[in-house]
């Protein structure tokens, strides 16, 4: 043990036709918002379409935020060799806040997105448009408070996000303990504030769409998801850069550990799915069944793919120790739950915003595949900057010999 | 033909283990087992020892937990006594579903320990079987089975080579019966 020669300064090198692919993935994301700008009847549609993957695009960059602090906590050795991709999707978190920002801006600022509580007269007892409910919550839900906690949360995962990815970069030029030390005390701070955080970020995001129904479990239910959906992308990536020859020290013990999170999570997402469908379908009160009311008539669907691609799927593929350690079943099921987990925001989103107006064409398949090429544009610039491994990190030969 | 029955190598270092392990390996004489105090990485392999099918198991476990669930519940609430609640069917499957995931758990975890028990022969008023009661301290410990392999002092000399403390001879199996 303790003997290896990789070469702990190899860089990605981020050229050819995975830059090519992903700037024309980039090209048909613009061409498909687009056209959805150009016709008015789309413009809802396609904002909802914006926010969607502009969510899911944040989501994702900061639960690898996330992981990275799960695994300095935890002190964790066997992801050391692997830290260098969830740091370049730390690091796009702010592109990502700045896009995020901009469409709910500017969905706030034409009435497309969150028309449910923003609205001339919705709080004016006067009105013909008077909404009782909605001026009860005005004090919570109103632009500037919403817009602030918006700026506010983003900027706290932005700030920790990038600080844990300049730690590691330090601890590259300087060595030493200092820098791990550091990253677990930033890491203990931002994931209390993250736990705390990010149910408002959700209710405020997404749920606040439909503003006269409110879950508890929602705030878990799209934790649930954005992190389990972030351990997919990790895993594609990580595979991929095997496949093109790069980050040869990542054997299949740590393809096993990545697939045990996938599935662990995915049944995490289940039970709290479950958990929040349950109680309202037991207590059957019509101010909370709305919510699946509208699911299970208008997106009926949607709503058993969703169940069948993130939990049998998994389940299924991913029960079987010898899966996780396959990269190609595991790339397979990363790749079924990240459709899958579009699938979830779409029909949370959705109901909310177009209502039986729905559609599945070149708007929704364009806008993801425009923010997936951005993702990858972004992630994998980031990446081609530093090296592979985060070369002094204090637990890196735990990591280079990891066995399961 | 001597009356011993395993040769006991008792290592203080792991790594030491690992390599008398090579060195009788090396000169085909087959373990009967190796005791360490704490789980060691890659031994398995080195031991050729068999997957474990404990999940096939735990699987089994958990499916017959599933259907117990499922029966009682259907017996009871749809076939044998239905209930009006809150204006459900019957037969309303989202409500099953708790129940049957959890009795999934309990009967997993009450069939791994069940199997864990038969599988070690730990049951009340039974000594534990133990080879030498320092493995489950702080020796890490090879046995060899001494009537499969005849040349004892070619084995007493590989186990002391490859950093033994200690070399045991052992006329029972397990030494603590009593």
């Amino acid at each position: 043990m303790g003997t290896h020669n990789y070469n702990l300064t190899e860089q990605f090198e981020f050229a050819g036709k995975a830059k090519t692919l992903s700037i024309v993935g980039i090209v048909i994301g613009i061409a498909a918002i687009a056209y959805g700008f150009s016709d008015h009847e789309l413009h809802e549609r396609t904002f909802a379409n914006l926010l969607l993957m502009g969510y899911y695009f944040a989501c994702v960059c900061m639960s690898g935020a996330f992981f990275l602090a799960v695994q300095f906590v935890a002190q964790a050795g066997w992801s050391a060799s692997i830290l260098r991709v969830p740091q370049a999707m730390a690091k796009t978190l702010p592109i990502a806040v700045v896009i995020l920002l901009a469409i709910i801006g500017a969905g706030l600022y034409t009435h497309n997105l969150y028309h449910h509580w923003n609205a001339p007269g919705l709080t004016d007892p006067n009105s013909s448009n008077y909404d009782k409910l909605i001026d009860g919550k005005s004090a919570f839900l109103n632009v500037p408070f919403f817009m602030t906690r918006q700026v506010v949360f983003l900027a706290i995962y932005s700030f920790f996000a990038t600080l844990l990815a300049k730690l590691s970069n330090n601890e590259d030029l300087e060595g030493g303990l200092n820098s791990y030390r550091k990253s677990f005390k930033y890491s203990c701070i931002f994931l209390v504030i993250y736990g705390f955080t990010t149910p408002i970020f959700a209710f405020d995001t997404v749920m606040s769409l439909e503003a006269h129904w409110f879950s508890t479990m929602f705030g878990w239910y799209n934790f649930a998801a954005m992190w389990v959906s972030s351990l997919a992308t990790m895993a594609i990536i990580i595979i991929l850069l095997r496949k093109a020859g790069y980050m040869p020290w990542v054997n299949n013990s740590h393809l096993h550990n990545l697939g045990q999170f996938i599935f662990g999570f995915s049944i995490f997402w289940t039970y709290v799915w479950f958990a929040q469908f349950m109680l309202i379908y037991y207590a059957n009160m019509p101010e909370e069944t709305v919510y699946f009311y509208k699911r299970f008539e208008y997106y009926k669907i949607w709503f058993f793919l969703n169940l069948f691609l993130n939990f049998l799927s998994p389940v299924l593929l991913l029960m079987d120790r010898d899966n996780k350690r396959q990269e190609n079943v595991l790339l397979f099921v990363s790749i079924v739950v990240l459709c899958g987990h579009w699938i979830d925001y779409y029909q949370m989103i959705m109901p909310g915003t177009v209502e039986q107006h729905n559609g599945f064409g070149f708007i929704e398949i364009g806008t993801a595949v425009g923010f997936v090429g951005l993702f990858t544009f972004t992630v994998l610039t980031a990446l081609s900057k530093k090296p592979l491994i985060a070369k002094n990190h204090p637990l890196l030969e735990e990591s280079l010999n990891h066995h399961l | 033909m001597s009356n011993i029955k395993y040769i006991l190598g008792s290592f203080g270092d792991p790594d030491e283990m690992m390599h008398g392990i090579e060195q009788l390996q090396a000169n085909n004489i087959s373990i009967h087992d190796v005791y360490t105090p704490m789980p060691i990485h890659g031994i398995e392999a080195k031991l050729g020892v068999k997957r474990s099918r404990l999940d096939i198991f735990a699987f089994f476990c958990g499916i017959t937990g599933t259907m117990s669930a499922f029966a009682l519940i259907y017996l009871t609430s749809v076939v044998d006594w239905r209930n009006n609640i809150g204006g459900k069917p019957s037969f309303a499957l989202p409500d099953f579903i708790p129940i049957m995931f959890e009795l999934t758990i309990l009967f997993t975890a009450f069939g791994l320990v069940g199997s864990y028990y038969a599988s070690t022969h730990l049951f009340p008023g039974r000594a534990p079987r133990v080879m030498d009661l320092r493995a489950t301290d702080d020796r890490f410990v090879i046995a060899v089975d001494a009537q499969q392999n005849a040349d004892h002092t070619k084995i007493d000399g590989l186990l002391k080579d490859a950093g033994a403390l200690e070399v045991k001879h052992n006329e029972r199996k397990y030494i603590s019966y009593e």
